[in-house]
């Protein structure tokens, strides 16, 4: 199962009989595995890795750190789970250390995040503050490089 | 006016450039070429490796070593040939640390071949060998292999070539260019024939530990093959440390004492950081080897069922990290073939003939490459194909 887990982490799209071939399995067996991993919630979806930046240069990655007091029947599911169901948020993460939950959202503009985190994150009761790094540059993502100028340096043909 | 061709060595003047030199500057000036044609893996160094040798510069271990390498790391060598190939080498005196495999070739060639001696050169193989023969003075007789024996050296094979001349066998198994491995059951016959002569074993193992069904077995392992046999292998494939120019021999004390004074001459002693940084090699590595074997295995599994869908037949090797299918159904040569396939698609293959004449109608494939790559390079050549096959047609 690693090894197929691996594979799909790298590329989602290879094809079930390619990746067949390469774990020496049938085609049947590899369906049957991922179908496995996704009824059991292991594989929770595939998606693009995108350079947002490429697409539009303004396009604006932000980290926002929250310290939030936890709920007394829930601790801090329920205002993980409030901030998840909001749009504009691409990862919601607990934390260990100096703060508590970890926000990733992307916008438009610098404008945007700004208002998302004092309208919405900020406005959240159990919010005691919150702090928001901007992202300045995306080297890597999901495991796939993403500002890439460096080039095979092994030459084109070597005995 | 210096007449350059009378003064120079002869022997240096007559070398031939390799095949792959030629081709590489044909590939080298098209734009935008994607290579399979690298003989290296594409792995970085194991990050511990690498801390080895950070740590031995900043503590200035920067002096010249033991002639034939540090003890520590002979010892491990020895431990690890031990476990490799189930034979025993004294570190003190039957192992040296060389700068990388192709030390080891030319010292096992110079320690053996007088002028006028016959060298049975196990073919296609890597490019070095004969030419290293001949500047001994030594005569290079190629033994060629078959696609129908997967590239396996055979009894008969052998017999056919072996003369009173005959003073050594260069066994280059798991191979490059085809990828072809010798299990034990192969080997014994071989070890048969040579047995009753006193024909010597150069045994180039550098892709030992790259195989893939079942573990790798050296000739010298074999009954009264130690005595005969000089075992080459190295760092640089099974820990991806090419640049570190790290390799090793291993023979019987009375080879080893002359080889020995060849390598003190030729190099002092191989790089002092190099070395350190493969006792942590030897010593913690081989979860990493495992890794990467277990990559290139999925690539190999990948590549051989891409061209043999392609209808370019390729017999699946169990050995190092090339596939090497045949482009006779195309009616080109090898060199037609690729020269082509890197002006009209841009992906750049070894010619089969580079490695000696009986690779002619085969190219070496590389799968030091990661696989969303080799998608690409498989796509454009099973375009070229049906390109090649269209004009045909038309």
């Amino acid at each position: 199962m690693d090894s197929l887990i691996k594979l799909l982490k790298t590329n989602a799209r290879l094809s079930n009989a390619e990746i067949a071939v390469m774990l020496d399995k049938t085609e049947e067996q590899i369906a049957e595995e991922i179908s496995k991993l996704e009824c059991n919630g292991i594989i929770k979806g595939y998606t693009a890795i995108i350079d947002e930046a490429a697409i539009d240069s303004n396009a604006v990655f932000a980290l926002i750190e929250l310290k939030v007091t936890p709920q007394s029947q829930s601790g801090f599911d329920e205002i993980a789970q409030e901030i998840s169901s909001y749009e504009e948020v691409e990862s919601v993460r607990l934390m260990s250390g100096g703060y508590d939950i970890l926000v990733s959202v992307t916008g438009n503009n610098i404008r945007d995040i700004s208002q998302f985190v004092s309208q919405r994150l900020a406005a959240i009761d159990a919010v005691q503050s919150t702090t928001t790094h901007f992202v300045l540059k995306n080297y890597k993502e999901n495991g796939i490089i993403i500002n890439n100028d460096q080039t095979d340096e092994r030459g084109m043909i070597s005995p | 006016m210096m007449d350059y061709d009378r003064l120079l060595s002869q022997e240096a003047v007559k070398m031939k450039p390799s095949g792959i030199r030629k081709f590489f500057d044909i590939a080298q000036s098209v734009e935008g070429v994607i290579s399979l044609g690298v003989g290296e893996p594409d792995f970085k160094t194991p990050w511990s490796i690498r801390q080895s040798a950070i740590s031995a510069l900043e503590k200035g271990k920067t002096t010249y070593t033991a002639n034939a390498g540090l003890i520590e790391l002979r010892r491990e060598i020895s431990a690890y040939l031990k476990r490799l190939i189930r034979t025993e080498y004294n570190p003190e005196s039957e192992i040296i640390v060389t700068v990388g495999g192709s030390e080891a070739i030319d010292l096992s060639i110079r320690a053996i071949v007088n002028p006028g001696d016959e060298v049975l050169i196990v073919e296609p193989c890597f490019v070095c060998y004969s030419p290293l023969v001949s500047l001994m003075g030594g005569i290079p007789v190629s033994i060629e292999t078959k696609a129908e024996d997967e590239f396996r050296l055979t009894a008969d094979a052998l017999k056919e070539k072996i003369t009173d001349k005959t003073k050594l066998l260069i066994m280059p198994f798991p191979n490059n260019p085809t990828g072809a491995i010798m299990c034990r059951e192969d080997l014994e016959p071989i070890a048969e024939v040579l047995r009753d002569t006193n024909i010597f074993v150069a045994s180039d193992e550098i892709y030992a530990e790259l195989t893939y069904s079942g573990k790798h077995c050296s000739i010298a392992e074999l009954e009264g093959m130690r005595e005969r046999t000089v075992v080459i292998n190295g760092f640089s494939k099974t820990f991806a440390m090419t640049g570190w120019r790290l390799g090793f021999m291993a023979g019987p004390e009375e080879i080893m004492r002359h080889v020995y004074k060849l390598h003190q001459y030729q190099i002092m002693s191989s790089p002092s950081i190099s070395q350190y940084a493969a006792i942590t090699a030897l010593q913690s590595c081989f979860g990493d080897v495992a890794k990467m074997r277990n990559e290139y295995n999925m690539r190999r599994r990948f590549l051989v069922d891409s061209f043999n869908k392609l209808g370019l037949d390729c017999f699946t090797p169990q050995g190092a990290f090339y596939v090497f299918p045949s482009i006779k159904s195309t009616g080109l040569t090898s060199n037609e073939f690729c020269e082509r396939l890197v002006q009209e698609k841009k992906v750049a293959v070894v010619p089969g003939d580079a490695f000696g004449k009986c690779g002619e109608g085969y190219i070496r494939v590389s799968y030091a490459y990661s696989i969303n790559h080799l998608r690409e390079a498989v796509k454009r050549i099973g375009e070229f194909l049906s390109e090649l096959k269209e004009a045909e047609n038309g």
